[in-house]
């Protein structure tokens, strides 16, 4: 790609994105009083996570299959308390098995 | 130390980057970019969904310099603004050795993957923060770099694996947390019911984008959270 269209669009995506990102988390160094909007902000990072969780796990391997089976793996692993590696090696092995044996089966 | 068990903790997400960032090199390189140039998007961005509306405006044809500089910064605002959220949230987490200085490099790396695991902190100090940034921006650059370049020489069963795994990662975030806290379960749940209704409503599936999707998920099961549930008494954390 020509660098006369390229450096500019990168420079103006970063800077943009930087901003957003840095400026936000340096003004905001005060804790939150109110107790609503506290509670508000505690809740966000599981709400985000679990939105981009589901569905969106099912469609992450080729096989919907696969993906629940490595889902499944991942809920158990989870809730035994194992650690975010174990979980998601675990969650990998279970959709990679799973997505061989649908290979060779079907 | 602080700073290992960052490492620690972002190695999951390393991983994760690794499989999702060879597919972004891939398509990167289909969009007309030589590979140092995707490489140096991924390196200088460091966020998925932004990226490859970045490199989708970059590779329309016949696109103008001006007019191609004002999408970009729009397209780049809208996808991008729910990381404004994650920093507020996370500053109120932060302990003392978050200085200016320390947040205007930390906060580079603001990403959903890397905010949810630092959220799963008690404290987020400078030196986990740095720590947790390092196997994510390795992963992400390295496996844009490896799509570049190799595109299909791994078979897909296997990337296709890899990818997964990130998002096994979150159920480990999320699930012992609501074992533990009622609300923090109520939303999550509300969180993934209203996911579930952007992604197979066709309508809303049409005029959302999934970056958006997740924000406003996300913004309304918080709300309700917070005006249905009983206000926490003594940590909300677990």
């Amino acid at each position: 790609m020509d660098n006369a269209i390229y450096v500019p669009l990168l420079l103006v995506s970063v800077l943009v994105t930087y901003l957003i990102r840095a400026v936000p988390f340096v003004l905001f160094k005060k804790k939150i009083q109110s107790k609503r909007v506290q509670a508000f902000f505690d809740y966000i990072p599981y709400a985000v996570l679990s939105a981009m969780t589901f569905p969106a796990i099912l469609y992450s391997t080729d096989s919907i299959i696969a993906a629940a089976v490595g889902f499944v793996i991942a809920l158990i692993l989870a809730y035994r308390g194992k650690s975010l590696l174990v979980v998601a090696l675990g969650t990998c092995a279970g959709a990679f098995v799973t997505s061989l044996l649908i290979t060779f089966l079907g | 130390m602080i700073f290992n068990r960052g490492i620690k903790d972002g190695l999951a997400i390393g991983l994760g980057y690794l499989s999702v960032s060879f597919s972004f090199g891939i398509m990167a390189v289909s969009q007309g970019l030589s590979w140092w140039q995707a490489v140096l998007v991924s390196l200088f961005n460091l966020t998925s969904a932004g990226q490859v509306a970045a490199v989708g405006i970059m590779g329309t044809p016949g696109i103008s310099l001006s007019g191609g500089m004002i999408e970009m910064a729009v397209s780049t605002l809208v996808i991008n603004l729910r990381y404004s959220l994650m920093g507020i949230s996370l500053s109120q987490r932060t302990d003392e050795t978050m200085t200016t200085p320390a947040r205007l490099v930390t906060g580079f790396a603001i990403t959903d993957e890397i905010f949810g695991v630092a959220s799963s902190q008690e404290k987020v100090s400078r030196n986990y923060m740095l720590g947790l940034a390092v196997l994510p921006i390795l992963g992400w650059t390295l496996g844009t770099l490896l799509g570049a370049v190799c595109g299909n020489i791994l078979p897909a069963i296997v990337t296709n694996s890899l990818a997964i795994g990130i998002y096994g990662m979150f159920v480990a975030i999320v699930l012992p947390v609501s074992r533990k806290n009622k609300s923090i379960a109520f939303v999550s749940i509300v969180a993934v019911i209203l996911s579930i209704i952007c992604y197979y409503v066709p309508f809303l599936k049409a005029h959302i984008s999934s970056g958006f999707a997740i924000i406003i998920c996300a913004i309304i099961a918080s709300l309700m959270g917070v005006f249905l549930m009983p206000p926490k008494e003594d940590n909300a954390n677990g």
